[in-house]
């Protein structure tokens, strides 16, 4: 546990709308670029991932996510978002966000 | 890292602004045409403007490449019956499109004629409107021939709104013959390849820059149009624009009775910027405005957020059947070939629906029943319809990587369980309200000022925006050929220049958001539900203190919240003249969503009439123009296009 504090405001509502994997990201800003908020700023290290200042204004509008060269960028939904669905033969309810979630739907559809 | 928080812990102080700030420094640009708004409709209008061979700028408040509501994608190409697989003729359909009262019929008789040639464009420029890889062979409404997708939305009738949903019978479609008039596109690949179109044709594009005044004739209210003002919201450089024709292609006011910041999913069809900064600065220098008084109940979502499917049930997307808990099919409109893509049920239906949730006879939640489609209508409905609509592709992207597999997964649906929202919580943005008051070359009432798209009063989809834009762009290139050079006034410059950084001057006093709180709570309690004569001038007088009083105390620490600032003092513009129309329009109207308790009578004949305001000298004017003041729909546009040659053909 690190005991340093500083003196923040609370945070924002929602908190985190967007996560960057770090192994992925290049840092070439794209997705600061085509966020029409500008949620997100450059990071003034170049090469790393750029920062989400103002989640707040997210609009979901996904474009970040979408056009990352990397998909090292994901959308974050906020926790009353995190809708739901049902398996059809089993009956098993399913969750966006929920812990151990079956694997990603990749095949072609069917 | 990606948070404010995460950076702060690590490098132990806050980031510095990352980009270089120069409030006050001037850019002066000198253009032909000057379009304001990056979005579908000013694209269209640049490039239309810059066909013709004119140095065009256009100014966007975000980055043109994903910018405006249809920025990132679209999937339906609406009203497009001069397409080769329509039943129906361009004309009848406009009439038939525009038979609703208080549209744009100028707007709607544009669409059906030139929608086609657009979407042709579309194509030519990089866009995918055809199934060229096969992936939908079999689909009903696919041509295999042309690989044009027909939607079974309007394939009978147009059905928005329960009095259009008769059964008509088209003389140009006597057999009726399904319409075929909405075509599904891959509208993902549109705006990049509008941006890229534009670069090509040596379009200047000025990203990140919100415009803040229009500049008349010598500094004149009401005179000729002949340049803007903004300014960069990254650096702080402040803009002028000289310009001999300007088209307003901004949009209308999505968040004037609610800020939804700290509510996510509580959201609408458009996103926080969308803040009337167009239709104030029009209002400003003296442009005729229309149907401001029309706003409606905002749907609410509480899916993973797209109003769209709140209103008609969210996971009722194309040809989607709508099961309760138990597999019991409900009878929800399912916007399908079934329902000729009706969009929403009709009321009875819907209360019987009601009725037998409350009995019993249906478990709640309900789901969309993917797993029970035919295979390539399951594909075309998840992939291309929801896969391609504007902020619907991240859903679905987010559903695919969370393990939801259509062919065997019911996705469900907030129909009913998430109720409605408040009636206090209102929009004049999409599918509601008002704007530009426009001819049929676009013009609005001022010289050299044009508009387009959710910009005009009355608005409609994309496909209406990118045509309107097209059109708009031509007329207005025509215009600057032959328009003389114009001056601009430094006076008017100046002024401008001092309102818009006052906030940066000051350090402490009220931050944009509570301001935006401030004007919502106004609208919500006086000009929403109940309305009568005192409450509106209540809220008049209520806006007018904040006017007055607040906004002097408007403070701004970097250019990013001087553009949040400016934009809540377009939100006041915009919420005053909202308030303005209401008392101007003294009875009710089920087409404008407008109860005004004091004159109760529902659509009286002698108010049938759409009510312009305008400012003149200071005061607000307000007058009437007939229902179809446009004249024949037919008639006008050939008298007004006898040059139009249709689909440009890239050189």
């Amino acid at each position: 546990m690190n005991n340093k504090a500083y003196m923040v405001p609370n945070p924002m509502t929602p908190g985190q709308v967007v996560s960057i994997d770090p192994e992925l990201c290049t840092g070439c800003n794209t997705c600061v670029e085509v966020c029409r908020v500008d949620v997100m700023v450059p990071n003034p290290e170049k090469g790393k991932p750029p920062i989400a200042i103002y989640p707040d204004e997210c609009w979901f509008c996904g474009c970040c996510a979408s056009d990352c060269p990397t998909k090292a960028l994901k959308i974050e939904y906020p926790l009353n978002q995190r809708v739901g669905w049902k398996r059809k033969d089993t009956g098993e309810y399913f969750r966006i966000g929920m812990k151990n979630p079956p694997p990603p739907n990749t095949r072609p559809p069917v | 890292m990606s948070t404010w928080h995460d950076y702060l812990k690590e490098q132990g102080h806050a980031p510095d602004w990352p980009y270089p700030v120069r409030f006050d420094r001037e850019q002066e640009i000198d253009t032909d045409v000057l379009v304001i708004g990056g979005g579908i409709s000013g694209c269209w209008a640049a490039i239309s403007a810059a066909r013709q061979g004119l140095n065009v700028a256009l100014v966007e408040k975000g980055d043109t490449i994903r910018s405006g509501a249809g920025g990132p994608g679209c999937d339906h190409w609406c009203d497009a019956p001069a397409n080769p697989l329509s039943n129906v003729d361009p004309d009848e359909w406009a009439e038939h499109m525009a038979d609703r009262p208080y549209c744009n019929g100028i707007g709607i008789q544009i669409q059906c004629r030139e929608d086609w040639d657009t979407l042709q464009e579309m194509e030519q420029m990089g866009g995918k409107i055809r199934d060229t890889d096969d992936e939908y062979v079999g689909a009903q409404g696919r041509d295999d021939k042309t690989k044009l997708m027909i939607s079974p939305r309007y394939t009978k009738i147009h059905s928005y709104n329960p009095p259009a949903q008769k059964s008509i019978i088209f003389k140009s479609n006597p057999d009726k013959k399904l319409n075929n008039v909405v075509i599904r596109v891959w509208g993902t690949t549109f705006k990049p390849a509008l941006k890229k179109e534009c670069k090509r044709l040596g379009v200047k594009i000025f990203d990140r820059v919100m415009m803040t005044s229009l500049l008349t004739e010598k500094g004149i209210k009401g005179a000729r149009v002949v340049g803007a003002t903004g300014f960069n919201n990254r650096t702080g450089d402040f803009m002028i624009f000289k310009s001999k024709a300007t088209v307003l292609a901004t949009a209308g006011a999505g968040s004037i009775w609610v800020i939804s910041t700290e509510l996510g999913g509580y959201c609408n069809m458009t996103s926080r910027t969308i803040t009337g900064d167009g239709t104030a600065m029009a209002w400003k220098a003296g442009a005729t405005l229309t149907t401001m008084e029309n706003n409606g109940i905002l749907s609410i979502a509480s899916g993973l957020k797209h109003k769209w499917y709140s209103g008609s049930g969210d996971a009722s997307y194309e040809n989607v059947p709508i099961v309760d808990a138990n597999g019991k099919r409900v009878p929800m409109g399912i916007q399908g070939w079934e329902d000729a893509g009706a969009m929403s049920s009709f009321p009875e239906v819907e209360d019987k629906i009601r009725e037998g949730i409350l009995k019993g006879k249906y478990a709640l939640p309900f789901y969309g029943d993917f797993p029970a489609m035919k295979k390539v209508e399951r594909n075309a409905t998840w992939k291309l319809m929801l896969g391609e609509e504007s902020t619907v592709k991240i859903i679905t992207d987010t559903f695919n990587k969370a393990g939801y597999d259509p062919s065997r997964d019911l996705l469900q649906s907030y129909k009913f369980i998430e109720g409605g929202s408040l009636p206090q919580w209102r929009e004049a943005g999409y599918g509601f309200g008002g704007g530009v008051l426009v001819d049929w070359d676009l013009k609005s009432t001022l010289d050299g000022l044009y508009a387009a798209g959710m910009q005009m009063f009355a608005p409609e989809d994309h496909s209406y925006a990118a045509a309107t834009g097209r059109y708009a762009g031509r007329k207005a290139a025509t215009y600057a050929r032959q328009a003389g050079e114009s001056k601009i006034s430094r006076e008017q410059v100046d002024r401008e220049k001092a309102r818009v950084y006052a906030p940066v001057k000051r350090s402490s006093g009220i931050e944009w958001k509570e301001l935006h709180a401030g004007i919502a709570r106004v609208m919500q309690y006086y000009v929403s539900e109940f309305k009568t004569e005192s409450l509106l001038n209540i809220g008049l007088e209520a806006l007018r203190k904040i006017e007055e009083e607040s906004v002097p105390l408007l403070f701004a620490l970097d250019p990013h919240k001087l553009m949040r600032s400016l934009e809540d003092t377009s939100l006041l513009t915009y919420a005053q003249i909202i308030t303005q129309a209401s008392l101007a329009r003294k009875a009710s109207s089920v087409p404008l969503n407008f109860r005004r308790i004091d004159y109760p009578t529902l659509d009286p004949p002698e108010w049938n009439k759409f009510i312009t305001i305008k400012l003149e000298n200071g005061k607000v004017k307000t007058g009437k123009l007939p229902l179809t003041f446009w004249g024949n729909m037919k008639k006008q546009y050939e008298a007004y296009n006898k040059d139009y040659t249709g689909v440009y053909k890239r050189k």
